[in-house]
């Protein structure tokens, strides 16, 4: 439409050639148009791109935050002697026979000595009221009494946590309404909390188990943490910057240096970049057959996880590091060649330092791709409840059953208590921090130590 | 040169791995998903009370945990497996074929499986005909089979709304799909007496090849898009309801105990689903729950038979523990079960 229209007038821009720059003809007008709608595309790109990562940020921030505050409760636990140490020795063995459920009782008739001490009116018997404290309430005051079996007879001050319902009613996110049908808590029980809470012995506080605590079963949601599980992800970190760094250099090195140029090395080649794009569960169904059914290493260890992301991480790491040693100019290995350096010398010496800000950027990009990645740890056994024992040691640490963030997050989001999906979605705040860090060092690696030519 | 240390380093890491599988101080646990929630609890109680190591529990199906469990003997294989139904010939065969000869079953008690659709939308007292007539590929009308013409719920019913038909069962890999094609479909197909049609119409040899033919007619659902399968766990079926308020899902008990305030149940038969009705057999949706035990490993792995008896032990499994609190539906014969785990009593009699 615009080129007819313009017709008439082009026929006196048809001037002699030469006028004035500063006067715009139709054709450049029309150029600069296209220039300046083509910037309002990419500004509309970006902006989309924005909005996708404000969106996805403040969804994972508003449901995730919840996770790092939990309630606790306040209470004095009189650690009866007739109760946990009947004949009164002290002996361990004796002391340990008493299991967690019968901590319950003690807990129960401490909430009630404290709420007469209070001056709270309720109806609840002193067992509806222990409800809500979390079960892992009677676990931690079962370690407390074996590891001080002298407190024994003594009345000691705890901060216990609240069990999930409640501490959703203190977040929100439970209400008298949403409980209608609920069996595990009740309105008179809620009446009961909010009197707690104004009376300042319960209340909201910042929680540190969930970041280095250990995963908890279904009954507890409130007491699960992500700790455990950030161990076996760094362990497996470790086992893959150990074997895929060397590995994938001394590849790349040799193939972009010394390989000579032929169909095997083209093959090779082909097949490097092919492997970077193959699905990553492909390689957890490798390593169930080759690290755990032929080689026998033991299922959820964190060893043979490290292993499996090896393979994944290997093309990344050698694709990287080979593109980073094409960048250094031929120029540097001649003069290096022409002053008698060895091809092992001139490499070394030279080429290797200018490309190693490129692989370190490659690795760790690499390394931030192998620490998100869940599917092939499901083959290997590392999803499920399993994170529940911190390894006690450096070689437990590769070999005792563990899990890795993402896989815990997935396990996470398929419990039935909505209290776990709170900490699944802490859990990707956690993992998120990881991710930005390393990527973070990789751009900053990058800019401080790059050179160009 | 530091990438010369650091490929020795890499060298003694494999070197550890080799003597890795030496000893194994865990009991490994894998299997069903419905199990997955109690064998946690189990576990993380038996960590806390004994000396042993926390277990380690994975999931991944019934049949994929059997699957495992037959795989051998050895520090290398699991020690037990969960289960949401009984072990079958076919896996007892596998099992002895590499040498698992000596299995020991344990049920644990029984699971509900409910119906529940979205808080806010209609009530339904459904019963196995209605399900029969809302999900089943044919139906019988007048006398002749027809694809199944109904697309609302007042078409099942004329009691019902006129709700579309939306309804998420669980896909075939789980254990629950059979559950609800035998206690649901299988059992409104019978009622209705469309099984019979389907009788006179099946092909076969003999009685029982017809008689088969015929079960399988009955549970072969429609494929219409109105019976949608979800292969993923119940907080995929929740997330659909979620988006789709017409849709009516198929949890376990226990998830819906723990969603009420999403969720609204379903009676079946008149009957509201709840750990007592499950109990005493009135509510007719429920299947017993299973975990089998590799006799070769009690002694060599420590702690296995101890986790085996606290798992069925009163104050765990009974109907005051907290098991039962969670949503299992305690056994009422736990006494004997108990006894068959004290004296390691094996299945097929200690073949």
């Amino acid at each position: 439409m615009t080129d007819t229209s313009q017709t008439p007038s082009a026929a006196p821009a048809a001037k002699p050639k030469g006028g004035s720059l500063f006067e715009k003809d139709a054709r450049t007008k029309r150029r600069n148009a296209a220039e300046g709608r083509f910037k309002l595309y990419g500004i509309a790109a970006i902006g989309i791109g924005l909005l996708m990562l404000v969106v996805l940020v403040t969804n994972i921030v508003t449901a995730g935050t919840g996770a790092f505050q939990q309630s606790f409760l306040e209470l004095n636990v009189e650690l009866k002697e007739d109760k946990l140490d009947k004949k009164g020795n002290r002996n361990i063995d004796d002391i340990k026979k008493v299991s967690t459920f019968g901590y319950a009782p003690l807990i129960a008739s401490a909430l009630e000595a404290e709420v007469a001490q209070l001056g709270i009116q309720t109806e609840l018997l002193p067992k509806e009221m222990g409800k809500i404290l979390s079960k892992a309430a009677q676990a931690e005051l079962r370690n407390y009494v074996i590891a001080n079996p002298d407190e024994i007879g003594k009345t000691v001050s705890f901060r216990f946590l609240v069990n999930s319902r409640v501490d959703g009613y203190m977040k929100g996110r439970v209400t008298r309404d949403s409980i209608a049908n609920d069996k595990s808590i009740s309105v008179e029980q809620l009446d009961f909390v909010d009197q707690l809470r104004d009376a300042g012995v319960l209340y909201k506080a910042f929680n540190p188990d969930f970041i280095f605590g250990s995963d908890a079963s279904d009954q507890r949601p409130e007491a699960a943490g992500i700790g455990v599980s950030m161990l076996g992800s760094l362990f497996m970190m470790f086992v893959v910057l150990v074997l895929a760094l060397p590995i994938g250099v001394a590849a790349s090195i040799y193939l972009e240096e010394f390989a000579p140029q032929n169909r095997l090395t083209d093959i090779i080649e082909v097949n490097i970049s092919n492997l970077a794009a193959v699905p990553s569960i492909v390689f957890g169904i490798l390593g169930l057959a080759v690290f755990i059914n032929y080689m026998h290493l033991p299922t959820s260890a964190p060893l043979v996880g490290g292993l499996v992301l090896t393979l994944m991480t290997l093309p990344t790491i050698i694709i990287s590091t080979r593109a980073s040693l094409k960048a250094v100019p031929p120029s540097i290995r001649d003069a290096a060649l022409g002053v008698g350096a060895s091809k092992m010398q001139s490499v070394f010496h030279h080429v290797l330092p200018l490309a190693a800000p490129g692989i370190l950027t490659g690795t760790i990009i690499g390394l931030a791709q192998a620490l998100g990645e869940t599917a092939p740890l499901l083959l290997i056994g590392m999803v499920g409840f399993i994170a529940s024992n911190p390894p006690d040691g450096l070689v437990a640490g590769f070999l005792s059953p563990n899990s890795a963030m993402p896989a815990q997050i997935y396990e996470w989001s398929k419990r039935a208590d909505p209290a776990f999906y709170e900490r699944a979605w802490g859990g990707i705040i956690i993992l998120l921090i990881f991710l930005v860090t390393m990527n973070t060092i990789a751009v900053i690696l990058r800019r401080r130590f790059e050179r160009r030519w | 040169m530091s990438f010369v240390k650091l490929s020795a380093s890499a060298l003694a890491i494999a070197a550890v791995s080799a003597t890795a599988a030496a000893a194994r101080d865990q009991v490994q646990v894998a299997g069903s998903s419905t199990v997955l929630p109690y064998a946690s609890i189990v576990a993380e109680a038996f960590g806390e009370n004994f000396d042993f190591p926390t277990p380690v529990v994975e999931s991944g199906g019934s049949s994929a945990g059997l699957k495992r469990f037959c795989e051998g003997v050895g520090e290398n294989t699991i020690d037990v497996a969960n289960a949401s139904r009984q072990i079958r010939e076919k896996e007892i065969k596998a099992c002895a074929d590499n040498g698992v000869t000596d299995i020991i079953e344990v049920q644990i008690g029984y699971d509900g499986i409910v119906f529940a659709s979205d808080i806010n939308g209609n009530s339904f007292e459904f019963t196995p005909e209605d399900w029969y007539k809302a999900l089943s590929a044919q139906v019988v009308v007048d006398g002749q089979l027809v694809a199944n013409p109904n697309k609302t719920w007042a078409d099942v019913n004329p009691e019902f709304p006129a709700q579309p038909i939306a309804a998420f069962i669980p896909g075939t890999k789980h254990g629950t799909r059979e559950v609800f094609e035998d206690k649901v479909i299988l059992a409104g197909c019978e009622h209705l007496g469309d099984f019979d049609v389907y009788l006179a119409a099946a092909e076969g040899d003999s009685d029982k090849a017809k008689k088969k033919a015929a079960e399988k007619a009955c549970i072969a659902l429609r494929t219409d898009g109105v019976s949608v399968d979800i292969d993923g766990d119940y907080t995929e079926t929740l997330a659909r309801i979620d988006s789709n308020k017409d849709g009516i899902g198929v949890f376990g008990l226990a998830f819906y105990e723990n969603n009420t305030d999403k969720l609204q149940v379903a009676t079946m038969s008149g009957i509201v689903p709840s750990t007592e009705s499950i109990a005493s057999g009135e509510y007719p949706v429920s299947r017993p729950l299973f975990f089998y035990v590799k006799k070769a490993h009690i002694g060599v792995i420590p702690g296995l038979k101890e986790y085996a008896e606290f798992f069925v032990a009163d104050e765990i499994a009974g109907p005051d523990g907290p098991l039962a609190e969670y949503g299992l539906v305690s056994d009422p014969e736990l006494v004997k079960v108990q006894e068959a785990v004290a004296n390691e009593t094996v299945l097929g009699g200690g073949s």
